[in-house]
């Protein structure tokens, strides 16, 4: 079972929910940080990395003895990562998306593709949790190559929590295509609302069901419930606003560790996604 | 001989524009006989990335063998260099003046970038 | 003219409220909203939209079903996985591209053997200029699902200049997107100054101090203001010399105050209605001014 956790804006708890939940299973649970701009999750759950690989994408390297300068390739190339400037032709290896038609199209055979680094992969485990964080090499413009390599590492039959980056584009959608269920956090306030409809949004047009978590409840006022029961979309989990909360965070401890009478919330959630993703199970069915 | 000069305007007593890949403009001026063609940039001007490479195309495709700008940034300056354009920054207001100032041989050829990506 | 903009790397650390605060407090600025994935600012300065332009941008490839022969050669070469076979109407094997996942780089249009694949331009979203209690807002709106938001951002600033030379303004306020990727980079290169607002927890310093290499890596000068510093005083202290190492100067500490999102909710900035955080606000405002 794979679950995404996921909000359209940042800072609603997203990394909140997702170690937390890893932490309230019992028996072994994968993580995959795809916050790969900003991964945060093994801050609170402490993991010792294990092994550390680096992610490259194959960008062109042209051999000079064979170019012609006739650019077919820059005509091809929708990036502007590689053009003949009539001489040779020039790479733009920071543009390339790693698509490999310049290769394929240049006549003379004059292209070849080279690794380019563009972050890394960290596995650590902490108890009976696996966490495997991408971490984005500082700018370098396009995450979802990375976030793939990531979701790359997924086992079969292993249950998965992703934790997605904010916001409703290409990052979020290379994390949460092809998750069972996906869990969207926000917050009551109307910065949380606005930002979770945009999400609600981007997740129906990917057809995966999903539920809702709303953090903090008490800040602010109950418009997000009353989205949520007008749309039919089921609150999985209200967390309270809680200074206790806050402060636990703040020093990168774990909510049901610091306090334990919130460890059956996260239970319960985990008892709320099984049922979506059961959900999504039935759909398939049906559509076979 | 044909050059060109990044501006913010349509004619030769336009701004100069300091920017080269994100310019609104490129003037292609005829140093022989002081014609001109105007060139858009709004592609480059509104790219995310790769502005100078745009740019750098325009500025090859319309047969320029030298540019005038504010400043060069590094994927801009690859490209040109490449493709034999000689590269001139300068401060003057506007394109005439960068242009007499072209012919006078008063500019300093740019020997690399001046600024770093992204400009 | 001056572009200062406002990020954060953590998202949620309250950096469209004090971009909402800054906009009220300065001389007659242009505000842009670069957060253009989950835009937010319009919700506390209420835009009068005045223009709206379509987004166009990139490509995305479609494969005319009644053209495809089945041969399987695009799906073969696609690297990003978009390309999937499906049976057609008249029960033929087609193929189809996701669009999802489809970067639009052209290679199964250009390799297609039946030519049987486009690639039109695709419409990402929307952008908008508006007028606001606070002067002219460029604003933009992302497709749900769309890809090229650095794009969008560029054309938001480029927009917002544009504006700001034609009324005279001086200084636009950008409110950047979360993270260090492309929408990012795309908001503050070339910016005069960047506001990096992050909170005393240990993702507000961590995120932050990426997000200060990211900004010296483009070679544009960081201050630092910590919101909510008194929700862990001693987190607050480190992030406060983690800063400075990072070359960045401390430009100001806001208070933990619920009158942040009471103003919210009632569609105002919390200068609007005071309190701690609005005090503290106007003195990181003139500090900000000072530097700019």
């Amino acid at each position: 079972m794979i679950i995404a956790v996921a909000s359209g804006k940042g800072g609603t708890g997203k990394t909140t929910v997702a170690v937390n939940l890893a932490r309230s299973l019992a028996g072994p649970v994968h993580l995959f940080d795809c916050d790969v701009e900003e991964p945060n999750a093994n801050l609170f759950l402490h993991g010792a990395v294990e092994r550390t690989d680096e992610v490259t994408l194959p960008v062109p390297a042209v051999d000079a003895a064979k170019c012609n300068g006739c650019n077919e390739c820059g005509r091809l190339c929708q990036y502007h990562a590689i053009a003949s400037f009539g001489s040779q032709a020039l790479v733009f290896s920071e543009l390339c998306h790693g698509c490999g038609g310049c290769m394929l199209v240049c006549p003379r055979g004059a292209i070849t593709e080279t690794p380019r680094r563009i972050g890394v992969l960290e596995t650590a485990r902490s108890g009976d949790i696996t966490i495997v964080t991408g971490r984005i090499d500082v700018g370098v413009a396009f995450a979802p190559p990375l976030i793939r390599a990531v979701k790359g590492r997924i086992g079969s039959g292993v249950t998965a929590i992703l934790d997605a980056p904010p916001g409703t584009s290409c990052p979020v959608i290379a994390t949460v295509t092809g998750a069972d269920a996906v869990i969207l956090v926000t917050e009551p306030t109307p910065f949380g609302l606005h930002d979770l409809t945009l999400a609600v949004e981007t997740v129906r047009e990917l057809g995966v069901p999903f539920g809702v978590v709303v953090n903090r409840v008490g800040m602010g006022d109950g418009r997000v419930h009353a989205y949520c029961a007008k749309e039919g979309i089921p609150v999985l989990l209200d967390i309270p606003d809680d200074r206790r909360i806050a402060e636990a965070y703040s020093s990168g401890r774990l909510l049901v560790e610091a306090l334990p009478e919130y460890r059956t919330l996260f239970t319960g959630l985990w008892q709320a996604v099984g049922e979506l993703a059961a959900k999504k199970g039935r759909a398939t069915e049906v559509a076979r | 001989m044909k050059i060109a000069c990044t501006t913010t305007g349509n004619g030769l007593q336009s701004p100069v524009d300091p920017r080269f890949g994100r310019a609104q403009r490129l003037i292609i001026v005829d140093t022989d006989t002081d014609a001109f063609t105007v060139v858009d940039n709004a592609a480059g001007a509104a790219a995310a990335q790769g502005a100078g490479i745009q740019a750098a195309e325009a500025v090859v495709r319309a047969g320029a063998v030298a540019l005038i700008s504010g400043h060069i940034g590094p994927k801009a300056f690859r490209a040109l260099r490449a493709s034999g354009v000689k590269m001139y920054t300068t401060d003057a207001p506007t394109v005439e003046e960068a242009v007499k100032r072209f012919k006078a041989g008063s500019l300093t050829e740019a020997k690399s970038a001046d600024v770093n990506g992204h400009w | 003219m001056k572009e200062l903009v406002v990020i954060s790397g953590k998202g949620g650390t309250g950096k469209t409220s004090i971009a909402a605060a800054l906009a009220l407090l300065a001389d007659r600025p242009v505000v842009a909203d670069c957060d253009v994935d989950a835009a937010d600012l319009h919700l506390l300065l209420a835009p009068e939209v005045k223009e709206r332009h379509e987004f166009i941008s990139g490509h995305e490839a479609i494969i005319r079903a009644a053209d495809c022969t089945g041969c399987g050669r695009c799906a073969e070469l696609c690297r990003f996985a978009a390309i999937h076979q499906r049976k057609g109407i008249d029960g033929r094997i087609v193929y189809a591209v996701d669009p999802v996942a489809c970067e639009g780089c052209g290679v199964c249009v250009r390799f297609c053997p039946a030519k049987a694949i486009d690639l039109p331009d695709s419409r990402c979203g929307e952008w908008m200029v508006s007028d606001t209690r606070v002067g002219p807002m460029v604003h933009a709106r992302l497709a749900a699902a769309a890809e090229n938001s650095g794009k969008l951002v560029s054309l938001v600033r480029k927009e917002a200049r544009r504006v700001a030379e034609e009324s005279g303004r001086d200084l636009i306020i950008v409110d950047g997107p979360p993270g260090i990727g492309c929408p990012v980079i795309a908001s503050l290169t070339c910016a005069n100054w960047v506001l990096v607002v992050t909170e005393p927890t240990v993702s507000g310093e961590h995120d932050m101090a990426r997000v200060l290499e990211l900004a010296r890596h483009f070679g544009i000068p960081a201050a630092v203001c910590i919101n909510k510093y008194d929700i862990n005083l001693g987190t607050a202290v480190r992030i406060e010399s983690a800063a400075r190492a990072n070359g960045a100067f401390i430009a100001g500490r806001i208070p933990y105050d619920r009158k942040v999102t009471e103003a919210q909710i009632m569609g105002k900035s919390v200068v609007e209605t005071g309190g701690p955080a609005a005090e503290a606000i106007q003195q990181l405002w003139r500090v900000l001014c000072r530097m700019l």
